[in-house]
């Protein structure tokens, strides 16, 4: 195993040297945000749990832990970890899984790795190997510097260690299908949301919406019962898909957006190419697009739109940031990592 | 830090472009804003400013950084989070407390920070929905208070805190730039800068606008209500049921004392001679709650419960909960005053802390009342005292001191929901060390580098760190 003294050295040896470096472990997502550069610092090896309390509902492992690693262990305790993020091959690890902020279909629903991250463990910019938040659900004390690692790509500095919430994990699901189109199904997504049914999926893909309902077993028969439609067999297989991203239209898809708006938000441009998931808060389009002209349409929707594939890896991949934002931004980002070190230019061409 | 321009003058060039009425200069009308809900910090502030729309706020904040004037938000906190800066301009945002938009469509609204949080669900129970968060001040504490500390409650090992159920939050930056963090959907791209707004106790920002999420009402809801002869049990019996799988809407826990202060107070019929009494609650749909009701009584009855009651009613429900909602008034008739604290600790250390918290009673001298949210970990020992009496808040001080550093012993935090404020500065330098307290104050600089966002909370500076640490 990589240990912290190493990585450690490596960070203060890099900002020594003014050589940027590009955090790594399972390498599942290289294709996000812009082009990586720098030296590999590899968390592969950092691996393994610290602590597991399951009568706590906590577990702490080290950051290049794999989540299939991870989720394997906590079925043995029969929990889970709820957002059930995409494995991407097996591939997927902790750090990576909250520094890109993934959550899988069930994530309205259960929260997302962010929702459930309680603390963490960082070096920073100077090579310190610091600790913030904790074991505990609840805990105010000093800024919430480890949620703020949802999604910053690991700009802020090397997760080494995090403690996540984790659940019980339900019994049964099953999953109810039928054919609408696009804009029929995000009224039906948004309807039943609005009531106490235990939903754990709800997508539209291919002129078809599923929903999946989960817990335990008189109560998801009592509420798919209450849906139309049929029920789907062997519907692990659809959800699994869909959470890595494996279903044919995303491995078909050469240009992918990811669109992130109010969920009851109008469908838009239906001719082209969607699949919709989160109940229609989070929307895929597939197809050649401009990014100014997506970011106008998201943002009439009620959102905000990412490049996820295709187009030019230099370009912004990200939503465009106000100036007040990016002052911001980039004020925070020297306050970790004042050499500028950690995956420089992947967020942000400026940062 | 204190500018030196005089006071009228600044209170003039606030009145360029705020009425007259609301920017408050005199003593008395000040006086209402001298604290926050924990009443033993007191300081005037140097003017009250009442902003009623964003661009109000803007220009407020505009002046107050070429001026440099410390500012801070108004509240109803619990640990003096919201305490005035004597050289400071008070940020009084309570005539921003317009409901801007329901969408039942999409579960969510749109509200300003004066907002009070009962207000919303009130507003949305029409359509079957809630806001989740319901802080035991929900009355009266408003939502953007609620975004400061992170506000809890009695729901939210279920449902989840304020950092669970916010989607987007309006910001105006010390430099009067308005941003938006977060998104009308459930997450946005980059990172988390609304994590870190939420519960930064306004260190970092002015928060004039606040998307909240809102979920659909259960349909069911019972209550069981079981007395134990001993605090260990009580404490298993809540590690069994979280760990069998069942998460409870809401999960208390009182002690003795608190069981018998709540039952005179409220006739609620609690066991008085129990020494620990368990409230858990179960929602969903009825079978949902049926099922889990059955299993947490067996759990009870097999942690040896000496009486378990299920509710029969909402009536019935409402009482069982009317003792615990009123234990800290109840407490309250105990002694003059009474010292809240707001530790976590992981579950299964619960009968150790208990019993150290009481011995550490014996030690000081002064009475303890245990309240506690069993489910998450978070308890409220309640120390009496009388501040009549020379020496007894410092000697209550003292205890609450040493029951947060026990709190981290065990491998907690020195707060769950109230947040730092002033009041645990110092313990602060118990939960971290100095590089860390340095990296938080670097992200502070890194938002408010004039240090003009309610300083003086939060997280202690490097200096007084030295001194702390000297003691």
């Amino acid at each position: 195993m990589t240990t912290l003294p190493e990585l450690q050295q490596q960070v203060l040896e890099a900002v020594e040297y003014a050589e940027p470096l590009c955090i790594v472990a399972g390498n599942s997502k290289q294709h996000l945000g812009r082009d990586p550069v720098g030296r590999v610092i590899d968390l592969r090896d950092h691996a393994g749990v610290v602590d597991y309390e399951p009568s706590e509902l906590v577990i702490t492992v080290r950051a290049g832990t794999r989540i299939t690693d991870l989720q394997a262990l906590l079925a043995e305790q029969e929990q889970t970890l709820a957002c059930d993020p995409p494995l991407f091959d097996g591939r997927a690890t902790v750090g990576g899984t909250l520094a890109c902020c993934q959550s899988g279909p069930a994530r309205p629903w259960v929260g997302s790795i962010r929702d459930q991250v309680l603390g963490v463990r960082l070096i920073n910019g100077k090579g310190e190997h610091l600790r913030f938040g904790g074991q505990v659900m609840k805990n105010v004390a000093g800024y919430d510097l480890p949620r703020l690692q949802a999604g910053a790509m690991g700009v802020f500095g090397l997760l080494t260690e995090v403690s996540l919430r984790v659940l019980p994990k339900p019994r049964v699901s099953i999953t109810v299908t039928r054919s609408l189109d696009a804009e029929e199904a995000i009224r039906a997504m948004n309807a039943i949301g609005k009531t106490a049914a235990p939903l754990s999926g709800a997508a539209w893909h291919a002129g078809k919406l599923y929903l999946r309902l989960s817990g335990e077993r008189p109560v998801v028969e009592a509420a798919a019962d209450n849906l139309q439609g049929e029920r789907l067999a062997d519907d692990g297989a659809f959800w699994e898909a869909l959470r890595d991203q494996t279903l044919p239209w995303f491995l078909a898809a050469k240009n992918l957006w990811r669109f992130s708006l109010r969920t009851s938000s109008p469908h838009a441009l239906p001719q082209e190419d969607w699949l919709l998931d989160w109940g229609g808060a989070q929307r895929w389009l597939s197809g050649d697009h401009d990014h100014d002209e997506l970011q106008q349409l998201a943002s009439d929707l009620r959102g905000e739109v990412t490049r996820i594939r295709g187009g030019d890896r230099e370009a912004e991949r990200l939503p465009t940031v106000s100036h007040g934002k990016r002052t911001l931004l980039t004020h925070i980002k020297q306050a970790f990592d004042p050499a500028g070190v950690f995956n420089p230019g992947r967020l942000y061409s400026w940062m | 830090m204190s500018s030196t321009v005089d006071t009228a003058a600044l209170a003039s060039q606030f009145r360029e472009f705020i009425e007259d009425s609301y920017v408050v200069l005199n003593d008395e009308a000040k006086r209402p804003f001298e604290c926050d809900g924990l009443a033993v910090y007191k300081t005037m502030p140097r003017l009250v400013v009442m902003p009623g729309s964003t661009e109000q706020v803007q220009q407020c904040m505009r002046l107050c950084r070429r001026l440099n004037v410390p500012v801070r938000g108004a509240g109803t906190g619990l640990s003096g989070g919201a305490l005035p800066h004597p050289d400071g301009v008070l940020l009084a945002l309570t005539r921003l407390a317009n409901i801007l938009e329901i969408d039942a469509e999409a579960r969510l609204a749109r509200v300003q920070p004066g907002v009070r949080n009962l207000e919303i669900s009130e507003a949305c129970d029409g359509y079957g929905l809630f806001f989740a968060p319901d802080p035991s001040s929900q009355i009266a504490c408003s939502i953007g208070g609620n975004v400061a500390e992170n506000a809890g409650g009695v729901h939210c090992l279920k449902y989840g805190l304020t950092v669970h159920n916010v989607l987007k939050l309006t910001v105006v930056t010390v430099d009067g730039d308005v941003i938006t963090v977060g998104n009308e959907g459930l997450d946005s791209a980059g990172p988390d800068l609304l994590a870190l707004m939420i519960g930064s106790e306004g260190m970092l920002g002015v928060v004039t606008e606040v998307t909240v999420r809102l979920l659909p009402k259960p349909t069911h809801w019972r209550v069981v209500l079981a007395s134990f002869d001993n605090v260990e049990s009580a404490g298993d019996a809540v590690s069994t049921v979280i760990g069998k799988g069942i998460i409870p809407a809401g999960f208390e826990m009182m002690d003795s004392n608190a069981i018998r202060a709540a039952e005179a107070f409220a006739n609620a019929g609690y066991d008085t001679d129990a020494e620990a009494l368990l409230l858990c609650e179960l929602d969903g749909t009825e079978q949902e709650v049926e099922r889990g009701i059955d299993s947490v009584a067996e759990i009870f009855g097999q942690h040896g419960a000496t009486s378990i009651r299920v509710s029969a009613d909402e009536a019935e429900r409402a009482l069982f909960w009317k003792g615990r909602k009123s234990a800290f008034p109840a407490i309250g008739r105990l002694s003059p005053d009474y010292y809240c604290m707001d530790g976590t600790i992981p579950r299964r250390m619960l009968s150790r802390v208990l019993k150290s918290i009481s011995e550490l009673s014996l030690e000081y001298g002064l009475r303890v009342a245990n309240v506690f949210h069993a489910g998450d970990g978070n308890m409220h020992p309640l120390i009496l005292f009388d501040e009549s009496k020379p020496g007894e808040l410092q000697k209550a001080e003292a205890f609450g001191a040493k029951i947060l550093e026990l709190c981290v012993e065990v491998g907690g935090c020195i707060t769950g929901e109230h947040g730092v404020g002033v009041e645990k500065l110092k313990q602060m330098l118990v939960q971290f060390n100095d590089a860390e307290l340095a990296q938080l104050n670097a992200v502070k600089d890194a938002c408010d580098p004039g240090g003009l966002l309610n300083p003086g909370k939060g997280v202690p500076t490097l200096r007084r760190c030295q001194e702390y640490r000297a003691l």
